[in-house]
């Protein structure tokens, strides 16, 4: 069973820099005009969290969900 | 306990007194005429579980004091002009973030460089004003070697009481100078006061009636945030206009609220007197000569010292200044407490005694000019 | 107990107020994770920082802080650290704040080798007073004081820090995450004077003045000009050596001052004996 990832963004927090969509190794992130980013394809995730590490605002995380 | 009677330097008595009232932290800078603080502070205080650091600049030592004052040390230092003035930034985040702590300045022959090696008592409105922005500070002098030992541990006592830095302002000459010394352990020595609330209820800038808040210290079991910055009462930023308000009076009226408790000053002879002379510091020593000379050929003087320059004694200039026929003030500058006196003297004429060529003014030079002032008045 | 960033960031005070792609950001959280890692008392920590962006930063933490004026961080911290070394005293400031306004401190704490980690979020230049040219800015640069460009070739902070004797010098940037943490990890646990230069991006001011006109386009600045040939130590041949470029062991301020007061102590009782022994 491949491993799942939860993605979830803090709406309140992110000031729509678009770091983690750029940086995304996987593209799992798309970003719409002024829009927080929306999570396109979280199985393709592979939870390296570099999402997470280059977030200025601490507003993207990334869980491992518990395989079914 | 017999208390040790020494004959000590000025600036060795302040040192003195310093250790007595409990500080164990200096951080400065050399500079002449205060060096011989810092070099005794470098032997002394390492026995006695202390510290001494030699900063890279005056700039640097205030910025340590502040440090070494949040961790819970009393901590001091000492300076002349040219380091006093590099100071004055920090000594206002002393004043913001109510950290205690004394700073000396013997003061020297400016502006600048000046006259290094020579006396002058001209860094009084600076002691006042120098550093920026609307504060209250609390400015000793001393006028003899006793009273260096003596109103160092009231310095102290009222830095720690008030949470506030304190001005020690000496000069040249009573910090040069040697006279006896009673060590003396009747003066009580105060610490700031410690929180008793709970660590996680702790807000380090919330004051009582006082208006003086408990002090932690970084390490301890209360964790606080000071800052440079307005604050409110947890420390941390506050930008509103109430917020300003209250914490600017606040600071300011922790002290002038206390201003009697403050102000020491001596007086000589002043019951009766129609010549009223009001000083500080070295030229105070020369007027108290000048006293006793009008007063054997039947002139009744009298001497006001001040030794708590601020905050002002004005109500003592006000009660001594309507009973005299005339003031006068011998300052070693161009006229700096004079401008304070006039405010006071209800109505009776006040003359300055000023002496700018970094020697100390003299008692005949001080008894010549009142016969002068009395003949025209 | 593991900690986690949260005992050290006050999450209800976020969102920060730095701008949108600011890498203050990270370089707070990369803090504050090594403390966790670390496992720190709060209560054993003092943040001292001085002004500008990243001397807010510790109005977001739980831990002990002392906000300090402009350029005068490390000198309060030396004041902290002295009274009690076993407070971890970590100093967070700006390129202008830490190594310009701050020069004079920064290299007689690292001379005196403290017991400080100075962790330096470089953007090149003074962010919070609008985006003006500072001691590390490259040369050229376009900021708010420099129009036509600036004329004045910058420090290298870990050149300084290294030449004025620290015994841990590093250089991270924000991009490398991975790095920056275990740099600021190595740095807390450093016995002595510790500095991180954090190349961070400034997207407001530095980065619409030079060209670079996103936090993406300058957070690929920071990848594209990043090297780790640590023989390429020097930072502005328009690239970034990032690294570990120093990390020694040299007895701290701290441990040689307490031997120095042992010494103080025998010597002086040994003096009261001589004198009453007369």
């Amino acid at each position: 069973m491949k491993k799942q990832y939860e993605i979830s963004v803090d709406e309140q927090r992110c000031k729509k820099c678009g770091i983690c969509v750029a940086f995304c190794p996987k593209n799992v992130l798309e970003i719409g005009i002024n829009t927080v980013p929306k999570v396109a394809f979280p199985e393709a995730c592979i939870g390296c969290r570099w999402c997470y590490l280059r977030c200025p605002e601490i507003a993207i995380f990334v869980e491992k969900k518990e395989a079914v | 306990m017999t208390q040790e009677i020494k004959f000590l330097q000025g600036n060795e008595a302040c040192l003195e007194g310093a250790l007595k009232a409990g500080a164990r932290f200096y951080a400065g800078y050399p500079i002449t005429p205060s060096s011989e603080i810092a070099e005794m502070a470098s032997q002394r205080l390492p026995a006695i579980g202390g510290v001494f650091i030699q900063m890279e600049d005056e700039l640097g030592s205030m910025a340590a004091l502040v440090g070494a004052s949040m961790a819970g040390a009393k901590a001091f230092t000492a300076t002349s002009g040219p380091g006093f003035s590099l100071m004055q930034e920090n000594l206002g985040l002393a004043i913001m973030t109510e950290a205690p702590c004394v700073v000396i300045n013997v003061q020297r022959s400016g502006p600048s460089t000046g006259l290094a090696t020579k006396p002058a008592q001209a860094d009084v409105m600076q002691a006042r004003w120098g550093t920026h922005g609307d504060h209250a500070i609390i400015t000793l002098c001393p006028t003899s070697v006793q009273e260096c030992y003596d109103l160092m541990i009231y310095a102290f006592n009222f830095s720690e009481r008030f949470r506030t830095p304190v001005i020690f302002l000496s000069d040249e000459i009573v910090g040069h100078m040697r006279e006896k010394v009673v060590l003396r352990d009747d003066i009580p020595v105060v610490d700031r006061a410690f929180p008793q609330c709970e660590p996680n209820q702790y807000k380090p800038y919330k004051a009582g009636d006082d208006k003086v808040p408990p002090m932690a210290y970084f390490g301890s079991e209360f964790i606080f945030h000071a800052s440079s910055s307005m604050h409110d009462e947890t420390g941390y930023p506050n930008n509103t206009s109430q917020n300003a308000d209250k914490v600017i009076r606040r600071l300011y009226e922790k002290i002038y609220d206390h201003r009697d408790e403050i102000s020491i000053t001596k007086e000589f002879e002043t019951e009766d007197a129609d010549v009223l002379f009001i000083s500080f510091g070295a030229a105070a020593r020369s007027a108290r000569e000048a006293v006793k000379m009008l007063r054997s050929g039947s002139i009744k003087a009298g001497l006001l010292q001040i030794n708590t320059i601020w905050p002002f004694p004005d109500e003592k200039v006000k009660r001594l200044a309507l009973r005299a026929k005339v003031v006068l003030v011998p300052e070693m500058n161009l006229g700096q407490i004079i401008n304070e006196v006039i405010k006071f003297s209800c109505g009776t004429p006040v003359f300055g005694i000023n002496k700018v060529d970094s020697t100390i003014i003299t008692p005949l030079e001080i008894v010549n000019k009142a016969k002068e002032v009395l003949q025209n008045a | 107990m593991p900690k986690n960033i949260f005992d050290y960031i006050i999450e209800d005070r976020l969102p920060f107020f730095w701008c949108e792609g600011c890498g203050n950001g990270i370089i707070l959280k990369s803090i504050a994770q090594a403390f966790a890692d670390l496992e720190l008392e709060p209560k054993n920590i003092v943040v001292v920082t001085g002004i500008g962006c990243w001397g807010k930063a510790d109005d977001y933490l739980s831990t002990n802080s002392l906000h300090v004026t402009h350029g005068r961080a490390l000198a309060a911290a030396t004041g902290v650290k002295a009274v009690n070394p076993n407070l971890k005293v970590v100093a967070l400031m700006g390129d202008g704040d830490g190594v310009t306004i701050g020069g004079n401190h920064f290299i007689h704490a690292a001379r005196r080798n403290m017991d400080i980690t100075a962790i330096i979020s470089n953007n090149f230049n003074y962010g919070m007073t609008g985006g003006q040219y500072s001691g590390t800015t490259p040369e050229p640069s376009f900021t708010a004081t420099s129009r036509y460009g600036s004329v004045e070739p910058p420090f290298d902070i870990c050149a300084l820090a290294k030449a004025a004797g620290a015994p841990y010098v590093a250089r991270a940037t924000v991009y490398h995450v991975n790095l920056l943490e275990r740099y600021i990890k190595n740095a807390i646990q450093k016995k002595g004077f510790s500095v991180v230069d954090v190349i961070n991006i400034c997207p407001t001011y530095y980065g619409r003045f030079n060209k670079l006109k996103s936090p993406v386009e300058m957070m690929s600045w920071l990848r594209d000009n990043s090297t780790m040939k640590l023989e390429d130590g020097n930072i502005y041949n328009n690239r970034f050596a990032i690294g570990e470029f120093v990390n020694e062991d040299k007895l701290d301020f701290s441990t040689k001052y307490a031997q120095l007061q042992n010494n103080a102590r025998k010597l002086s009782v040994q003096l009261e004996q001589d004198l009453s022994g007369k």
